[in-house]
């Protein structure tokens, strides 16, 4: 019990840091931590695998998208790029970060910030090769990811349906294009323009609970 | 416990203290004209001034002709329907005209009784607002509206009766016959916020619109507090003041479950008879529209008469039942239904204001008591505000998205008390509730002030608060399909940290719904199509269609060419890149059109690029061309729709949506497209033409160059038609 005490104030210090660098609450990240457990199988780090298997996530159409961002680099706001083949609690609660919700308390250059930081995310997970511009394929790999699994519609179709969407978007940014130009992708700041008017910002959140709820969903844990 | 039907046939068959109205045959009418017909005639009447004959109808409708009249002058002038909303100018109008009658000595005429209000003109403005609503802004604040509906409701009512009580108990009200219970029965009627005037007032200032669904929400499952507080406190009235106890009070919390839960159920499965039915009703297309409404109604009914909240019950009927009957129902049915709606609700608000106006000319009501009629006015405000900002307080620290305080004005400011309240007033017992023409006089006034007062400094108050708008824009591909992955996103997030979320829940809804809910309401060929981004997908292709080939034309006539090889304008235009991607509009056309020889192949993806411009033979073309380009280019433009625009969702009483479906389009272009196609059919084919082609030679030219634009045009028809399949064919016949 001495050692579990120890260890307890130690993880005590880690999630304090934690709150101050991701800005959640201390409830709230014991709460996340005992499901990063759950779901890592008390290991310290989880791998893609281990997101693949939640059950829940098997009808989501965009999963692949969604673990991807969660082990991208540029996540993790430290300027490297690619990839890891694990991630820690860590770098699980970064990527969280991006979907807390702003309080009243926040400032409004908090307030930009967030809303860059959660743009930038969106952004991210589009443009996979990093390059800084959705090109056309990589788009198309989104629209066919979201829209061959409702069902309704085939994967040409979604093809050109993300072609359609390239169309419009190049449409609207260079109104007149000359006869060789070239339009290479969105930009982040076209992408910015473009979502504007959705206001992902205010909508980009999710309800972290103080309480813990990993008892709640029957059937939904992994085990 | 009472409903609201009872009081009133009570009070208009036994006891003819107010003057009745004229609007519903009486026997005594039927008896007179009988009797006429038995009297002692001197000789054959060549024509007769039969007017009790036809007095009851024509008063109505000569009523209904007189309200559309006021609101054609009042519409007449846009620079004061700016200024002064509406329903304000609808309530003055009715003063004037209650001046009118009032002068001309005809007070019998005319009287707003509760029967005609709550069974004639409320139940349709409420189903259109049902109709209209959009359901997922509605669920996902419902926890909010739910607190405002219920709790702001209560507390708004007990305040009201309790301070109206103590002030009495005080003596501010002089010599006032009314007890406690009276007040708490009063302070019920007059606490809910009112849908009609909600809507009148806030459709022509278009704030954001969460801040409108709470206010409209509100206003609308408020109704499930009000019946049952109304009642409740009815009978304690009846009761009298030594019989209540616990178990009352237990039964009447226990009523208000029955009530709103019952209410909102009935509706809900009446919904779903509507959609059933409309599922089955392909052969009586013509009659369609009219089951949505007598079912709408018969729900409202239904709830009515087992006591349950009948204005809950026709909202959620129209609610459940929209998404399933735009599906379902042939195209000129939907607009049937949408535009029948907008005539009646339309129509019904306008005669409700006009009649609240000149209500006022009811002398018996003409009471004052000062202390009673200021005190009332000044609690309903303050209690407002009160309420609304403990209650977003509260809110705020469970919502995601907090409430402003902006918002919080407005949403005070909103509360605007009307005609249901009027209607409620005069249902109440005079028997038992010695000063009830008080208390109607109360209501009217707190009516006029909260409608045309606060009606008119709304606009300028949100303009001033700068409250944030509503957004008008169209809404782009590219936006719809970021808002389904945003959906995607937020339910993977939730799932990954564990939390069962809002949007886990939607998206549990949305799955039970696509497997069970859509394949038992809607018919199988509408559950295709109903894919949102696709039906936009299929218009831009339209849009991409029409606007090459007004391009083509732009560059000096629409040129033909049978050339396999010729390379795209596309390439240029759109980038090497995205030329693949047009290939898609232009597939495969098969030779069906042999014997014509002018059927042109196309080639797909695999190759660089198809031939889209056909050519004809420069010399057939040269002289005519210029004219022929004229007359095609008139042709389309006028067979041709514009691309439609997709409008935000924006709730609007006389302004609806423009956006009509674009199977029209489609449906349209094919219908031209294929006429034009048989008659040049019947003349190459040497079949009887049309007898708009004849064999003059000169016109022989005509038909060619036409011929080519068909082919064209037909080709085009052909690949969004095979476009159109392909997609649908892959969703898997």
């Amino acid at each position: 019990t001495a050692t579990m005490g120890a260890s307890q104030t130690r993880s005590e210090h880690k999630h304090q840091d934690l709150v101050d660098r991701t800005g959640f609450s201390l409830e709230q990240i014991k709460n996340l931590h005992k499901r990063f457990q759950q779901l890592s199988g008390n290991e310290e780090t989880i791998s893609k695998e281990h997101l693949d298997s939640i059950p829940a996530l098997a009808n989501n159409p965009i999963k692949k998208q969604i673990i991807e961002a969660f082990f991208d680099k540029r996540n993790q706001h430290q300027n490297e790029v690619g990839s890891f083949q694990e991630i820690s609690f860590e770098q699980f609660l970064m990527v969280m970060s991006h979907f807390r919700p702003p309080t009243l308390k926040t400032t409004e250059e908090e307030r930009e910030a967030l809303r860059k930081e959660k743009l930038r995310f969106l952004f991210n997970m589009h443009d996979t090769d990093n390059d800084g511009t959705i090109t056309l394929e990589e788009y198309r790999k989104v629209v066919e990811e979201l829209l061959s699994k409702s069902g309704a519609i085939g994967l040409e179709a979604a093809k050109a349906i993300a072609d359609a969407a390239m169309l419009e978007v190049a449409s609207t940014n260079v109104p007149h294009m000359a006869p060789d130009d070239f339009y290479e992708g969105i930009t982040f700041e076209h992408f910015e323009q473009i979502l504007k008017g959705l206001e992902m910002e205010s909508r980009m959140h999710i309800r972290f609970l103080d309480v813990d709820t990993s008892t709640m969903r029957c059937g939904k844990s992994t085990s | 416990m009472k409903c609201r039907y009872w009081v009133t046939t009570v009070n208009g068959n036994v006891v003819r203290t107010d003057p009745e109205p004229r609007l519903q045959p009486s026997e005594s009418n039927l008896s007179r004209t009988q009797h006429d017909h038995g009297s002692s005639i001197t000789g054959i009447p060549i024509v007769t001034f039969k007017w009790p004959h036809v007095e009851d109808p024509y008063l109505v409708a000569l009523w209904i002709l007189v309200a559309g009249l006021s609101k054609m002058v009042i519409e007449a002038n846009h620079h004061v329907t700016n200024i002064i909303p509406e329903s304000a100018l609808l309530i003055c109008f009715g003063f004037i005209l209650g001046g009118i009658i009032w002068g001309a000595d005809k007070v019998q005429t005319f009287k707003l009784t509760p029967t005609v209000f709550f069974f004639y003109l409320l139940p349709q403005i409420i189903l259109d607002a049902g109709y209209s609503m959009p359901n997922k802004l509605f669920f996902s604040n419902m926890g909010a509206i739910l607190v405002y509906a219920v709790i702001g409701t209560c507390w708004n009512a007990a305040s009201l009766g309790l301070s109206l009580w103590g002030c009495h108990m005080g003596g501010a009200m002089g010599d006032l016959d009314i007890g406690l219970l009276q007040y708490l029965l009063f302070g019920s009627l007059i606490s809910a916020v009112d849908p009609v005037a909600v809507i009148a007032v806030f459709e022509q200032v278009h704030v954001n619109e969460v801040l409108f669904i709470m206010v409209f929400g509100e206003s609308l499952l408020n109704d499930g507090v009000t019946v049952v507080l109304f009642n409740v406190f009815d009978a304690f009235v009846s009761l009298g003041g030594s019989k209540i106890n616990a178990v009352e009070i237990i039964k009447g919390i226990i009523s208000f479950f029955v009530v709103a839960f019952g209410g909102s159920l009935l509706g809900f499965v009446f919904g779903l008879l509507i959609s059933l039915l409309t599922r089955c009703t392909k052969n009586i297309q013509i009659i369609e529209p009219g089951f949505i409404f007598v079912l709408g109604y018969l729900s409202y009914l239904t709830a009515e008469m087992l006591s349950l909240s009948a204005i809950l019950s026709i909202v959620f009927c129209g609610m459940c039942c929209q998404k399933y009957i735009n599906a379902n129902m042939d195209e000129s049915s939907v607009n049937t239904v949408r535009y029948v709606m907008k005539v009646l609700a339309n129509g019904s608000e306008t005669i409700v204001f006009v009649f609240l106006g000149i209500s006022a000319i009811d002398k018996a009501i003409w009471v004052w008591n000062t202390g009673f009629i200021l005190l009332t006015l000044l609690f309903i405000f303050v209690y407002r505000i009160i309420g609304v900002f403990i209650l977003t307080w509260i809110l705020n620290k469970f919502r995601l998205v907090p409430l402003e305080v902006i918002d919080q004005v407005i949403m005070s400011y909103g509360g605007l008390r009307g005609a249901v309240a009027y209607g409620l007033a005069t249902m109440l017992d005079d028997k038992k509730i010695k000063e009830k023409n008080l208390m109607v006089c109360t209501t009217l006034i707190v009516v006029y002030f909260t409608v045309i007062l606060q009606g008119v400094t709304m606009k300028p108050l949100v303009t001033w608060l700068k409250v944030k708008r509503a957004a008008a824009n169209e809404v782009t591909l590219i936006e719809k399909q970021q808002n389904k992955v945003f959906d995607h996103m937020l339910v993977a997030i939730e799932d990954i940290s564990g939390q069962i979320g809002h949007n886990y829940m939607r998206d549990k809804w949305n799955h039970f719904e696509e497997k069970w809910m859509s394949k038992l309401l809607m018919k199988p060929s509408a559950r295709k199509n109903r894919d949102y981004i696709f039906s936009v997908f299929h218009q831009l292709n339209l849009k991409d269609a029409m606007s090459y080939v007004a391009e083509g034309e732009r560059r000096g006539s629409l040129e033909f060419i049978r050339n396999e090889t010729s390379l795209v304008d596309f390439k240029k235009k759109f980038g090497a890149e995205l030329s693949e991607a047009i290939p898609d509009i232009m597939a495969d056309t098969s030779d069906d059109y042999g014997a014509t020889s002018c059927s042109i192949q196309f080639h797909t993806r695999k190759h660089p690029v198809p031939s889209v411009s056909l050519e004809m033979h420069e010399q057939t073309m040269k002289g005519i061309r210029e004219t022929e380009d004229i007359n095609t280019h008139h042709l389309l433009q006028q067979h041709l729709y514009k691309g439609r625009k997709q409008h935000r969702h924006r709730y609007s009483r006389s302004h609806f949506d423009v956006n009509k479906d674009e199977n029209e389009v489609q449906e349209i272009f094919q219908r031209t497209m294929r006429s034009r196609l048989e008659s040049f059919k019947s003349a190459k084919m040497g079949v009887a033409p049309p007898k708009h082609i004849t064999k003059h030679p000169k016109k022989d030219h005509q038909q060619k160059v036409k011929a080519s634009e068909f082919i064209m045009l037909d080709n085009l028809q052909h690949s969004i038609n095979i476009s159109f399949f392909q997609c649908c064919h892959a969703t898997g016949t």
